[in-house]
């Protein structure tokens, strides 16, 4: 290096310079060339195929949700309508990060702390480009997001129609509710179908009848950028019904609304078993006997389904779930009871139709009932005994050990095959579901239901209590109007049903269903008069046990008061209401048909933990039948 | 030891090659130096890059008149760098490179942060990305290091070498910006190709740089990482990481033989391409113009390549050689990146398309590249036998 600068070959390195230039430029060509066939390859041989991709980019299919059809009473009263809301939606895919948004939501106190692990999981449980609805806001909270509206992309509010009920704390457990679909509701319908739907029938008519009222989903074509930025909407301004395709050729297929259901329940009847009802448990099913119409379904307590379709914060639902008095639960429906008494004039046409019994026989009764050879006093609810009594007699005064003696003779198996004919121990069918079915004792029943071999026995005993619907009987405040319907209609029954219409919501044609008739009881009629005399006289006859609260009545009414123990007192315990716990109180049950000439309402009244029917279900269906004869005055029959 | 003269340094002088093909005719715009070939493809493909652009910011005509600015503040750069002696520019070069350094160093002690990577420096008036400056500084410092040198450089001129490249792209990744990175690598790498480096030796350096992948990795952001990911498979994540690849695709693909025509691309109107007017815009003309359009866009690049190369072949001394050469080859590099990502040929990083993606530094740096070019042409200094 230090024998001066080396000499520099310019010759040389203009030459490799030169090469390396060449070299440049071929690689140049080269690579021109690969870029040249890769635009070739899409823009030629694969251009069809992308031409297609960028017309599925641009259209969007935005779904129309159908709207909900309304529900109204037997007159025409609007029990379910749908009223214009807000609603706050997200879709997931364009939501960066779901936790964020939700925590700038919350901040703006548009989603309850409590809610956020139910909402995560619902927004999860949808696809990146279905809409959730977060829940309703009121117009306040609308205003209050639409102005921060840039701040949260993928979140939007929405009008909406959201579901009202007008008499919604009267008609809760009958017409049931909706609510936001839930995951569990994701796996049992068609999701298309609710691709614009946020809400759906949870319970009650509402959910039995989802397919009707819901309706077909719609959709329109939009134009949109990727963000998914409406930009042209050809269905936003034209009101135009109908399918087609606009004058842009972007197709609209709108919803068809569901059908409206006319129900038989009677808003005047169900407002007064409301009325009637006011601070105590229990429940009130009224049935048409001629034709199954259910006019009055009431449990108490009962809630405003309108907390339901805005959806309704975990704190609030936790609040209404813990609830001791359990005002979700339907009583009507699902609660069940000893039918006490109540069960006596079936037991008799029971007795009447094996001919164990004939109308004149007499026993005496002393106050007790004791089984042959056994020591145990089975008491009658009148310490001093009624006396002698005939099977009249018996049901008038409710006599308990008439009874005993009556199922004793009639036997356990014979009892319960009988009952089942009134529709005891199995659903009666009612259009909605949750029914429980109740128990009807029998050796076969007790059998299956216990494991071990000593439970397994049917002991005489319970025979005996059977007689006066204690012991392991079991019925449903509606399967005690069904019978008693039964009972009314002299053995000809039809199923229960909440629904006796259907109107199409396009057209406003009505379609009326055809009751149901269900399996004729074929019994003598003298029995039936029999059991219809001895009702008409508890309400009626001196010693009746109704006797005092249907006196006055513009209108003939036969009954059965019924009182069930919750509480097995011991031997020689005396019932002592006072001092017993009040879940542990009696339940008092009332049974009722009118007008006893040709009956046209079945009534039943159950009372929870308030001692006897006669002084707590009676005077329930008392008010009831009060507004059934003189304000609706069998206009709850016309259409 | 220089057997070099300059045969030209005045203005005044009429007897280079380019004085000859002076387009204007007033007296006192003759001493301007300029290389029409070069001057009117140039103003060609600016012409189209607005054309363009105007359709891919909406019609915007605001938007439009900034990016006009910038062209005319960049060819005002263009010419004036044109007249510059490349003597000149030869002395200047170890300050520029030496002050570009110190600006990335100033980046990341007190720069801007935006969009989560420091690389601007706020000066007040304009902001300024320094790691434009290094784009050319690099070939530049290569070509002065190899000017006083016998040609192919020795093993221990390589080491330099290497030094002066690594150094500032690794400050540069550090930013982070690694599209620019590998542009300045790229820039420099493509001087020592052209400085004669053997076959064989570049081998030897491709496999260590693609060794020097797997620590690099580490280094990434997670973002970089998913887009070499998707690069490899875009469609794993259409409505993610690929959505710009496929909806870039999709683009190109509708475009077909002769495009939708001008403002008529929905890919781009609709906001489904992303970055339409800055890195994707190739996609936009691709879309517009179809297939016609790119390939006579691709054929005004080779045009400016081939002329950049035929003025590096005339070139007089090493200096202006290998700046000359650099400056062409990395033009094309750009091109080639950007068409490649565009479609699906290499991964996205961030390479705008030269001379029509909307943004006014890489605008101003490539002019000031092809400034340096006229001035290489227009004073070029005669090997005196």
């Amino acid at each position: 290096m230090n024998q001066a600068v080396p000499f520099k070959n310019h010759w040389k390195e203009q030459r490799l310079f030169l090469s390396r230039l060449i070299a440049a430029g071929i690689i140049i060509l080269l690579s021109t060339g690969v870029l040249v066939s890769r635009l070739f390859q899409l823009q030629i041989v694969e251009h069809q195929q992308f031409a297609a991709m960028s017309q599925g980019n641009r259209l969007r299919i935005e779904p129309l949700a159908p709207t909900r059809g309304l529900i109204f009473d037997r007159n025409g009263v609007v029990l379910a309508e749908n009223l214009p809301t807000w609603e706050l939606v997200l879709i997931p895919e364009e939501v960066a990060d779901l936790d964020v948004a939700l925590d700038a939501l919350e901040a703006l106190g548009l989603v309850d702390p409590d809610d956020r692990n139910g909402l995560t999981e619902l927004v999860r449980s949808h696809r990146g480009f279905e809409r959730v609805k977060l829940r309703n806001l009121t117009e306040e909270e609308a205003a209050r997001f639409a102005v921060r509206r840039h701040h949260f992309p993928g979140v939007d509010i929405r009008e909406g129609l959201v579901r009202s009920y007008p008499y919604g704390e009267a008609v809760a457990h009958a017409l049931g509710y909706v609510a936001s679909i839930s995951p569990a509701d994701l796996r049992r319908i068609e999701r298309s179908e609710y691709a614009a739907s946020s809400n759906i029938g949870k319970t009650g008519v509402e959910r039995s009848y989802e397919q009707l009222l819901h309706g077909v989903v719609g959709y329109r074509q939009q134009v949109v950028n990727a963000p998914g930025r409406v930009l042209f909407d050809p269905a936003a301004n034209t009101g135009l019904a109908g399918a087609g395709a606009s004058p842009t050729g972007l197709e609209t297929k709108w919803p068809i609304p569901g059908d409206n259901l006319i129900l038989a329940i009677d808003i005047r009847l169900q407002l007064a078993a409301a009325a009637a009802m006011e601070g105590v448990r229990g429940a009130v099913v009224a049935i048409d006997p001629t034709n199954g119409d259910v006019l009055t379904f009431f449990s108490a307590p009962s809630f405003d389904l309108n907390r339901f379709p805005t959806g309704l914060s975990r704190t609030d639902l936790r609040a209404l779930t813990t609830d001791s008095d359990e005002p979700l639960f339907n009583r009507a429906l699902a609660g069940t009871y000893p039918p006490g008494s109540v069960i006596k004039p079936f037991l008799a046409l029971a007795a009447l139709d094996y001919g164990v019994v004939d109308a004149d026989h007499e026993i005496m009764c002393p106050g007790y009932f004791m089984l042959p050879g056994q020591s145990r006093r089975y008491r009658d609810w009148k310490p001093q005994g009624h006396g002698r009594m005939d099977l009249h007699q018996a049901i008038i005064e409710s006599c308990d050990v008439y009874f005993y003696q009556l199922a004793v003779t009639l036997e356990i198996d014979s009892i319960a095959q009988f009952l089942r004919t009134f529709g005891f121990g199995a659903a009666t069918g009612l259009d909605i579901s949750g029914e429980a079915r109740g128990i009807v004792p029998s050796r076969e029943w007790k059998r299956s239901r216990f494991a071990r071999p000593e439970e397994q026995i049917w002991f005489p005993g319970e025979t005996v209590i059977t007689g006066i619907g204690q012991g392991f009987t079991l019925v449903t405040p509606l399967q005690l109007a069904h019978a008693n319907a039964t009972l009314a209609s002299r053995g000809k029954p039809f199923q229960p049903r909440l629904v006796i219409g259907t109107e199409n919501g396009m057209t406003g044609e009505v379609i009326l269903l055809e009751p149901r008739a269900q399996l004729t009881l074929d019994l003598d009629d003298a029995d039936w008069q029999r059991i219809h005399d001895a009702m008409l006289g508890v309400t009626e006859d001196i010693g009746g046990s109704a006797r005092e609260v249907m006196a006055g009545t513009a209108y003939r009414v036969a009954g059965k008061t019924g009182t069930a123990q919750v509480y097995s007192l011991a031997q020689d315990e005396e019932y002592d209401e006072e001092n017993l716990d009040e879940r542990l109180r009696d339940h008092g049950l009332f049974l009722a048909y009118a007008p006893a000439e040709a009956p046209s309402i079945s009534l039943a009244v159950v009372v929870e933990n308030r001692g006897g029917g006669s002084r707590t279900a009676a005077p329930i269906a008392r008010q009831i039948l009060d507004v059934y004869f003189t304000e609706a005055e069998y206009v709850a029959r016309q259409l | 030891m220089f057997i070099l003269q300059k045969q030209s340094m005045s203005l005044g002088s009429f007897e280079t090659g380019s004085r000859r093909e002076l387009l204007f005719s007033p007296l006192y715009l003759r001493n301007i130096v300029m290389d029409v070939p070069l001057l009117v493809t140039l103003l060609a493909v600016n012409g189209l890059g607005l054309v363009v652009l105007y359709s891919a910011v909406g019609s915007n005509a605001t938007l439009l008149l900034r990016q006009g600015v910038r062209c005319l503040i960049a060819l005002t750069a263009f010419l004036f760098v044109a007249q510059i002696p490349p003597r000149i520019l030869r002395l200047w070069t170890p300050r520029i490179f030496f002050f570009g350094l110190v600006l990335l160093v100033l980046v990341i002690l007190i720069g801007d942060v935006g969009q989560g990577a420091q690389r601007w420096l706020d000066l007040g008036i304009v902001s300024f990305q320094p790691s434009e400056l290094l784009k050319l500084a690099v070939p530049m410092m290569i070509a002065w290091f190899m000017h006083e040198r016998r040609l192919p450089p020795t093993f221990t001129e390589l080491l330099v070498l290497i030094l002066i490249i690594i150094i500032p792209a690794l400050l540069i990744a550090r930013q982070p910006d690694l599209g620019t990175a590998i542009l300045v690598v790229a820039a420099g790498g493509l001087t020592i190709l052209l400085s004669g480096v053997s076959v064989r030796v570049i081998t030897v350096l491709g496999l260590l740089g693609l060794g020097s992948m797997l620590p690099l990795w580490q280094f990434m952001r997670e973002y970089q990482r998913v887009r070499v990911l998707t690069f490899l498979n875009p469609e794993s994540d259409p409505l993610g990481a690929g959505y710009n690849i496929i909806q870039s695709k999709i683009a190109l693909g509708s475009g077909g033989l002769f495009g939708k025509g001008w403002l008529n691309g929905t890919q781009a109107h609709l906001e489904f391409l992303p970055e339409r007017s800055t890195d994707f815009i190739f996609a936009v003309i691709g879309e517009e113009f179809g297939l016609l359009g790119l390939l006579l866009l691709l054929a005004l690049y080779l045009v400016l390549v081939g002329r950049g190369l035929f003025i590096a072949a005339q070139a007089r001394d090493t200096f202006t050689r290998l700046l000359a050469g650099a400056v062409s080859l990395t033009f094309f590099f750009y091109v080639f990146v950007n068409a490649g990502m565009v479609c699906g040929l290499l991964p996205i990083v961030g390479v705008p398309l030269p001379l029509v993606s909307a943004g006014g530094t890489s605008m101003v740096t490539l002019m000031v590249g092809f400034g340096m070019l006229v001035a290489i042409q227009g004073n070029r200094i005669i090997l005196v036998r």
